[in-house]
């Protein structure tokens, strides 16, 4: 199996990517709540989280201990051990599991701080192919409005600050963000993401969301008859676990 | 020596096409005499006038606490593993191993990429994969590769006191209900893969069951032609050590 031929797993994978301020993870946080109430047993994961790697990611940021390979490669160790706990379990006893952020993160951002593309291809290569990816493209203004907004924290990696692009911080996230975004481009059209406009509204994208995924769930098993939420109530508890999350 | 690498290279790091020093590996299993040896070398070497530096296995500052407490748990995936190990391997090159080379510093290292591909591919991951993994990594000057049935190895282990290691055993992976049998399955399988990647990468296999000053005695030989012949004049004497 691996990225590049389908599963044939029971359950579904649903996975998001964009940069950060592209709206991403609000939108997989609705998807989550309409999932749940149509009566979807629904797992969800994401980027960065291992507990077995969690600490030494942690020291290596603190104590900036990172080359581009170092973050690179403890990233797809994170990424193995909630592939191995959290991503297959699920898939293989029929749930739907929602990945914010996949191996399509590291095509992008790593290769924007110099890694080999090829090496990072080979390095992913076990993971298991998604039956949908939504890539949330954004142009670079409007994910700088949105962090500047305040409604996200920016981080020292994801600014690229590692890279000395600038010492200031929006600066070189615009930079480095430019770079991830034409990486993001590539490997859309390389993997077949399905490019969604992160610049709409919320709600005009969370109905496309919904239209995309319906036909990925034709034979999965519910666990009860749907009890439908109004968009605008799930919006709202989604903002909610939006910011708890940033 | 040369800088080639196995693959792509390190992102961002620009070593040149010659460094100043020598990397040289010793391979082997646990309780061969990898560090006993590593110890020795360094201290003649030292003793000629060489700035020797050694480094080993899960010794980074980044990831060292890392895998230790991921190998105390219950799941350690062979993926996850071995992309561990690869960010431990990377990180050392990074900061301990180019530095050193860069000084004109002989690097000793015990154990190396082979190691942890021997491990992955016992498991069942694909040599293909491991290989471009690890395609970050330099090709060492020489490797030294110290041989050991497993039967002895089992021997010289217990004789000293010593315990069959959890994950030397493999027993992540079921071989066998009972820690011996399981250690000997899983010894065997290394050494198949050692005895595979002695050929393709062109390690120099060393005998190990011979006693220590035999063995150090043909390390310094082949150490001696590599780095400077002058050195075994006069005759390699070990018993000072």
């Amino acid at each position: 199996m691996g990225l590049q031929e389908s599963h044939s797993f029971p359950g579904r994978l649903i996975v998001v990517e964009g940069i950060d301020g592209s709206g991403k993870s609000t939108q997989l946080s609705l998807l989550q709540t309409y999932l749940v109430s149509e009566g979807y047993d629904v797992s969800f994961t994401e980027w960065n989280s291992s507990p077995i790697v969690k600490d030494t990611t942690k020291r290596g940021k603190k104590k900036n201990l990172f080359s581009p390979t170092t973050f690179s490669l403890i990233h797809a160790t994170d990424f193995a051990d909630r592939h191995e706990r959290s991503i297959l379990p699920p898939l293989q006893a029929g749930l739907i599991v929602l990945a914010d952020r996949y191996a399509y993160t590291a095509f992008a951002r790593d290769a924007a701080r110099g890694c080999d593309k090829s090496w990072l291809r080979n390095t992913y290569d076990f993971a298991t192919r998604p039956d949908l990816a939504l890539y949330f493209r954004v142009d670079i203004d409007t994910a700088v409005a949105r962090i500047t907004g305040g409604r996200i924290q920016l981080k020292f990696h994801e600014a690229g600050m590692d890279l000395g692009l600038s010492p200031d911080p929006i600066t070189s996230f615009r930079i480095f963000q430019t770079r991830v975004l034409e990486e993001y481009d590539h490997v859309a059209e390389e993997f077949g993401l399905t490019v969604m406009d992160g610049t709409r509204s919320v709600v005009e994208q969370q109905r496309e969301m919904r239209k995309l995924v319906k036909p990925i769930l034709k034979g999965l098993r519910r666990t009860h008859a749907p009890r439908p939420t109004p968009i605008s109530a799930a919006i709202t508890a989604a903002a909610a676990t939006a910011v708890r999350s940033a | 020596m040369e800088t080639r690498f196995y693959g792509a290279g390190l992102a961002k790091l620009d070593v040149g096409g010659e460094l100043p020093g020598n990397l040289i590996v010793i391979e082997g299993a646990d309780g061969v005499g990898r560090s006993t040896h590593i110890e020795l070398l360094q201290g003649w070497l030292e003793g000629q006038g060489f700035a020797v530096a050694s480094t080993g296995l899960v010794r980074s500052a980044l990831t060292r606490r890392g895998i230790e407490s991921a190998k105390e748990g219950h799941s350690f995936d062979r993926t996850t593993m071995s992309l561990f190990y690869a960010t431990d391997l990377a990180d050392r090159l990074e900061h301990e191993i180019v530095p050193a080379l860069r000084s004109g510093f002989v690097v000793l290292a015990d154990r190396y990429v082979y190691t942890t591909m021997a491990r992955g591919s016992a498991r069942g991951l694909d040599r293909e994969w491991l290989a471009k993994l690890y395609g970050f990594a330099f090709v060492p000057r020489r490797v030294f590769f110290l041989r050991l049935d497993p039967d002895e190895l089992i021997r010289r282990t217990l004789r000293r006191g010593g315990e069959l290691d959890y994950w030397e055993s493999g027993r992540d992976i079921g071989l066998a209900p009972d820690l011996y049998t399981s250690f000997r399955k899983y010894q065997t399988l290394i050494l198949g893969e050692f005895d595979r990647m002695a050929e393709l990468y062109g390690f120099t296999t060393i005998d190990a069951s011979r006693t220590v000053e035999e063995v150090q005695a043909e390390l310094r030989r082949e150490v001696a032609n590599l780095l400077d012949p002058s050195l075994l004049t006069p005759a390699v004497d070990v018993a000072d050590d």
